[in-house]
């Protein structure tokens, strides 16, 4: 069976394979085929359809390389990564716990809205690193608070997060709707969104970079987790729960106790994201607004084996993708979710690699057992047992 | 608005009907797939496709019937995907149900963004299909009875469903593998490929549960129009616990919470359509709760089956 | 259905020829070189310890698994069976030693699963089959009734006329009287004798010389995945049960004798003699008992069977066994007792205490220990390291953990020393625990279980499913921390176990503890298996 791998074994000295002598360039070579080849595979059947719909998929992804790197196109990737870096760690810590916090985009919205609702009086009242730190906190605690029902649900009765979650964030979709259309609708303009944040109320950028200093945050922030996750005691035990709650019960692990604590702690790193976001970027929300980071950045998290710190270079190249292509697809005439394809693809080349990479490990054939009969009358009689 | 005149009633069960449908016809499909031991996250992927090919082909040639073929067609084809990856390789349903799903909303916005955006077609009303002078009753007739064919195609299929399931081998064979693939592999059953077949079912009726939205409820195709639907369709599934009579029953309540918005809507109360879209969303909420024990699933639900693992 | 004896001359024909079978797995060859006939309206006994590779003999023929080298003659037509469905079509039947019988179900659903004839579900048929089978096993049992509801010796029951639905000409028992009460053997002795008149052929499997003998026309002894030994039938109704323990036990343990330390010993383990006390008979007046259970009970669980009312005390320095079928509580009763389940009622005190608020950890602390017989999947967490597990229970403590921190080199001495100890075999402490055997997965849990002062340890099925060398290492580990002052809860289904090591034995029926019988005359396992006849009868 395939398992979503974590780097659980980096907090419990293990050692993650059992060839553990291999040399430098064999384990090279496995990491470019774990991690590298989903991407290739993904842009390559991603140009192919490109080609059935009579684009070019050169232009097009040369266009993504120009419009998320080149000139200030990196800047702009940056700005993209601070919340991203912040959601992935939320996703990861509640994943790390096989807990499918699926709500996030409720979680966001939520968490945003309230900080660009309360922007306005907030940041007239208090001076501005004061400020910021309020409205973080409004954001983060935001986020976290809409987890804790799906959180008891679980943590109480057993159930099924999946679909509690899910259903919340629909309703938490619902809310901020609500809220931008009603007492945070700014009543300046006709069109439903919040009041604006006058520039020098929001994050200062970097050197007169378009930059804002919401990446420094972020880095510092998701550091913080990844060594909570993986140097401390606390760690050890989200990932003891994480393999398997009835061990996490039996050696003393308080189980509802840490369903609430990781589900709260995925919400707040979402509301935080959302709080970055607003703070550094966005400075305002328009109703039916949902940027959707959630889904698109979950590749990238499992291809990270949801480790924090290895979702760092993962979450900068989807920023550069998602950047680069917000543009490319005008440029093209494409519908800007064409993203959403690629970002699929790659979600399924990279378990199709992590299945075959497993069974390999194990010595086990891939290939299920009339495939691998019906090839074995083909191929040359080999010793039985492997492919 | 009178609210007891003739035209409300009709219009009010219109949109009960409208919203009830669909997520009926997806949930049989999950509930074949989920009795099996397969969860498909992907419903709503499979559903966009199902319904921009419905949509398509009904454009192209004026008939409903086709349309609502090439929905179902394009919803076994994608339930492939599940297939090959969830049930034959065995890989985490979740990852791949959700993978499905980014790739539907992603395909068929640009799809539908490339051939239609500009021009936006709307089709028509599909021709009534009256049962025996039904439709001739007052006051609801009409409404209730003056339905496409498709309708009582899928009333059929429900009972379909449901003798399957309880009535023959391959249903008990669906519900062993959901319940035990080992004592189904022992008794000499096929795990994989009943899991196939109901994956293949269940990605028919998702695909039909789209063309119907697109076709019937809405009468267009709109970019990820379905808002939940499918989820909808995966909590009635698991509080339905397998028994089609509350299928059925869970998908008209559902229905009618979306037909009670509509009709505030209608009145001189002045609730938001904020609130009026999340209220069946709430009240989904309110039952989880309350039935919070009650979410039983079947106990192979979303592992995958490897005889003699080690 | 069976056919009748035939006098043709094919019916000098084996019904099944093996030979030569030879089955290997990462690490370990399963099945070498595995020859044997089965001959019809015969009982055929397969003896071994367990890993002696016999399920995985049993797996091959139920076509589960494909041997890798060898060939499988069915009444002299040389065949390949690859898969449940084609074993079963040959009319191999199999009952193994764990219910395959999906609980949810009723029995006649659990019986017509498979049965792919007909769309419609035939129900009608089926009750028609199940009644005549019913009739030839001479049981009654109920097409209606849900698995989950018969108790296990009527399970069985089902299992056989599963195995026979088709009309069979083998049936293969695997080890099945682990888990019955002395009645439900004899009633499941009985269709055996029946189905033997019919001219079925049956593999019995078991682990005890004592049923091999009683049962068996004819036995296969298998060692380490060979054959080491066979009785024909001949021989085994010309020798005495005497003259056929020497030779399977020679045949067992040849140089092991020694290796194991006498041969009363050996006999002990593979069950040939009523087994006896090994400890030192003690009293414990004037002491206080460490631990006690004082009207204790569980919440109701939808798959196990709560505790209900228990009271129990253990001395320091005894051992308290307790007896009774798998699955009438000694889960919760053990889970109780670790501080993993809050009792519903009642109070659990130790040293006078009441320490029925505490949870694992403070338990823990207290010198409270818990061997729980879910190695894989609750004693240990596979994918991390040896060293880690070793630890599991002392997360965040020092001198392992500082402010949060893992101090790894205080944990991998602590490891090492351990793994000396106790003899666990590994790599590596850094290796996954989950790729070690069985029996030192056993090792690692009792290491980490009797280290840094425990006083009172729960025992829970602590040599099932272990080889022999592994279970008298468990055994001398128990009678040992008992001989230094320790209390310990035995739970186990091993009678013979029980016996050898208890100081008292209590039974656990239906989750109410029944009845009490000292251990201090040779007749203790007959007086708990009084016991156990008492109020129910399976």
């Amino acid at each position: 069976m395939s398992k979503v791998e974590t780097k659980a074994g980096e907090n419990a000295m293990t050692e993650t394979t059992t060839k553990n002598r291999s040399p430098l360039l064999r384990r090279l070579g496995v990491g470019f085929i774990r991690n590298i080849l989903p991407l290739v595979l993904a842009i390559f059947t991603s140009g192919v359809l490109l080609l059935a719909m009579g684009k070019s998929p050169a232009f097009f992804y040369g266009e993504v390389l120009r419009f998320g790197l080149m000139g200030t196109g990196w800047q702009r990737s940056l700005v993209m990564l601070a919340p991203l870096l912040l959601y992935g760690a939320g996703l990861i810590v509640a994943f790390r716990g096989k807990l499918w916090n699926l709500g996030y985009e409720g979680q966001y919205l939520l968490g945003g809205v309230l900080v660009v609702g309360f922007a306005p009086f907030v940041m007239g009242s208090l001076p501005l690193l004061l400020g910021f730190i309020a409205l973080i906190l409004v954001g983060t605690l935001a986020g976290g608070a809409w987890t804790l029902l799906p959180a008891f649900l679980k943590a109480r009765f057993g159930t099924n997060e999946i679909i509690t979650t899910l259903m919340l964030s629909f309703v938490g979709i619902g809310i901020t709707n609500i809220l931008i259309r009603g007492p945070f609708q700014n009543v300046d303009v006709t069109v439903p969104q919040t009041q604006v944040m006058p520039l020098d109320t929001m994050f200062p950028k970097i050197f007169g970079t378009r930059i804002h200093i919401g990446i420094l945050i972020a880095i510092v922030v998701v550091l913080i987790v990844h060594y909570v996750l993986t140097r401390t005691s606390f760690g050890l035990r989200l990932d003891v729960y994480g393999a398997s709650p009835k061990s996490a019960l039996h050696v003393g692990i308080d189980t509802p106790r840490m369903v609430m604590i990781l589900f709260f702690m995925s919400g707040a790193l979402i509301g935080f994201a959302a709080a970055v976001d607003m703070l550094g970027l966005w400075g305002n929300m328009r109703a039916n607004w949902n940027p959707a980071y959630g889904s698109e950045i979950l590749p990238f998290v499992f291809l990270a084996r949801l480790s924090v710190l290895a979702s760092i270079p993962f979450l900068a190249f989807y920023a550069v993708l998602a950047t680069g292509g917000a543009l490319a697809s005008q440029d093209i005439g494409l519908d800007s979710h064409f993203i959403l394809v690629v970002v699929a693809l790659i979600l399924m080349f990279m378990s199709v690699i992590e299945f075959i990479g497993m069974k390999r490990d194990l010595g086990q054939s891939y290939l299920p057992p009339t495939l691998r009969k019906a090839l074995a009358k083909l191929l040359p009689q080999r010793k039985a047992g492997n492919p | 608005m009178d609210l007891l005149s003739v035209a409300f009633v009709s219009a009010f069960i219109a949109g009960f009907l409208a919203a009830s449908m669909p997520l009926l016809v997806a949930s049989l499909g999950e509930t074949i797939g989920e009795q099996s031991g397969v969860l498909n996250l992907g419903i709503e992927g499979v559903m966009l496709f199902g319904g921009y090919a419905a949509f398509v082909v009904t454009l192209a040639t004026g008939s409903f019937a086709w349309g609502m073929a090439a929905g179902a067609g394009v919803g076994i084809v994608t339930s492939l995907f599940l297939l090959v990856l969830s049930v034959l390789l065995g890989l985490n349903q979740i990852v791949i149900g959700l993978a499905v799903t980014l790739l539907g909303g992603g395909m068929t916005s640009v799809l539908y963004f490339g051939n239609y955006s500009k021009s936006t077609p709307r089709l028509g009303k599909d021709e009534p299909f009256s049962l025996w002078g039904l439709s001739d009753l007052p006051v609801v007739g009409d409404s209730l009875f003056s339905q496409p064919a498709i309708f009582w195609i899928v009333l059929a299929l429900a009972i379909g469903v449901w003798w399957m399931l309880s009535k023959t081998n391959f249903g008990l064979q669906l519900r062993a593998a959901g319940q035990n693939p080992n004592s189904l592999d022992a008794s000499g059953g096929n795990v994989v490929a009943t899991r196939a077949i109901a994956v293949l079912l269940g990605g028919f009726f998702s695909g039909l549960g789209g063309a119907y939205l697109a076709l019937i409820s809405t009468g267009t195709f709109t970019p990820f129009m379905t808002q939940g639907v499918g989820y909808t369709a995966i909590v009635v599934t698991m509080l339905a616990r397998g028994r089609i009579s509350w299928v059925i029953g869970a998908s008209l309540v559902f229905g009618l919470s979306v037909a009670v918005g509509t009709v505030i809507q209608l009145t001189n109360i002045n609730l938001p359509t904020d609130v009026i879209k999340m209220f069946p969303f709430v009240v989904v909420i309110v039952v989880l709760v309350a039935f919070a024990r009650s979410a039983y699933v079947p106990p192979a639900l979303g592992l995958p089956y490897s005889r003699g693992a080690r | 259905m069976a056919s009748p004896d035939t006098h043709s001359p094919t019916a000098s024909t084996p019904v099944l020829s093996i030979r030569h079978i030879t089955k290997t797995f990462p690490g370990v060859i399963a099945n070498n070189d595995i020859s044997l006939d089965i001959e019809r309206g015969q009982v055929h006994c397969l003896l071994g310890e367990n890993g002696a590779g016999k399920s995985t003999l049993i797996s091959i023929l139920a076509g589960m698994q494909q041997p890798d080298e060898g060939l499988i003659e069915f009444e002299g037509v040389k065949t390949n069976i690859t898969s449940p469905r084609n074993s079963m079509d040959l009319g191999i039947g199999v009952v193994y030693q764990h219910s395959t019988l999906i609980s949810t179900m009723t029995v006649l659903e659990n019986l017509m699963l498979g049965d792919t004839g007909s769309v419609r579900l035939d129900r009608k048929g089926a009750s028609a089959r199940l009644a005549e089978l019913s009739e030839l096993l001479g049981s009654k049992i109920q097409g209606s009734a849900l698995a989950s509801d018969l108790a296990l010796g009527q399970q069985q029951q089902v299992e056989i006329a599963k195995a026979m639905w088709k009309g069979s000409k083998i049936l293969i028992l695997d080890e099945p009287t682990s888990m019955l009460t002395p009645q439900a053997i004899s009633g499941l002795e009985r269709s055996v004798a029946r189905l033997k008149n019919q001219g079925l052929a049956i593999v019995f499997i078991t682990h005890k010389l004592r049923e091999a003998y009683s049962v068996g026309d004819e036995i296969t002894v298998l060692r380490q995945g060979r054959v080491v030994k066979n009785i024909s039938a001949e021989e085994m109704q010309r020798s005495s049960e005497e003259q056929v323990r020497s030779l399977v036990l020679g045949a067992m343990f040849g140089d092991d004798i020694d290796a194991a330390g006498k041969s009363e010993i050996a006999e002990e383990i593979s069950g040939s003699v009523e087994s006896h006390r090994v400890r030192p008979d003690k009293s414990f007046s004037g002491l206080a008992p460490a631990l006690v259970l004082d009207g204790v009970s569980s919440a109701e669980s939808m798959t196990e069977t709560p505790v209900r009312e228990a009271s129990l005390q253990i001395y320091p320095g005894e051992v308290l066994g307790v007896a009774g079928i798998d699955g009438h509580g000694q889960r919760h009763l053990a889970e109780l007792v670790a501080g993993q389940r809050k009792p519903s009622n009642g109070k659990v005190l130790l040293d006078g205490e009441d320490i029925s608020g505490l949870g694992v950890r403070g338990r823990q602390r207290l010198g409270i220990r818990y061997v729980t017989d879910d190695r894989m999947h609750e004693g240990i967490v596979g994918d991390l390291s040896v060293a880690v597990n070793l630890v599991l229970k002392r997360i965040g403590a020092a001198p392992f953990w500082k402010y949060g921190r893992m101090n790894r080199s205080a944990v991998e001495e602590e490891a090492t020393s351990l793994v000396e100890l106790f003899d666990i075999r590994s790599p590596s402490v850094q290796t996954r625990a989950g790729t070690l055997s069985g029996g030192n997965i056993q090792k690692l849990l009792l290491a980490r279980e009797l280290t840094d002062e425990p006083k009172v340890v729960v025992f829970n099925k602590p040599t099932y499913g272990l080889d022999l060398k592994t279970v008298s290492k468990v055994r001398a580990i128990v009678k040992n921390f008992a001989g230094e002052g320790g209390s310990v809860l035995l739970i186990s289904t091993d009678l013979d176990e029980l016996v050898e090591l208890s100081d008292r034995i209590i039974l656990i029926s239906n989750g109410r503890l029944a009845g009490e019988v000292r251990n201090d005359s040779p007749h203790t396992a007959e007086r708990v298996g009084e016991l156990m006849l008492g109020p129910e009868a399976a």
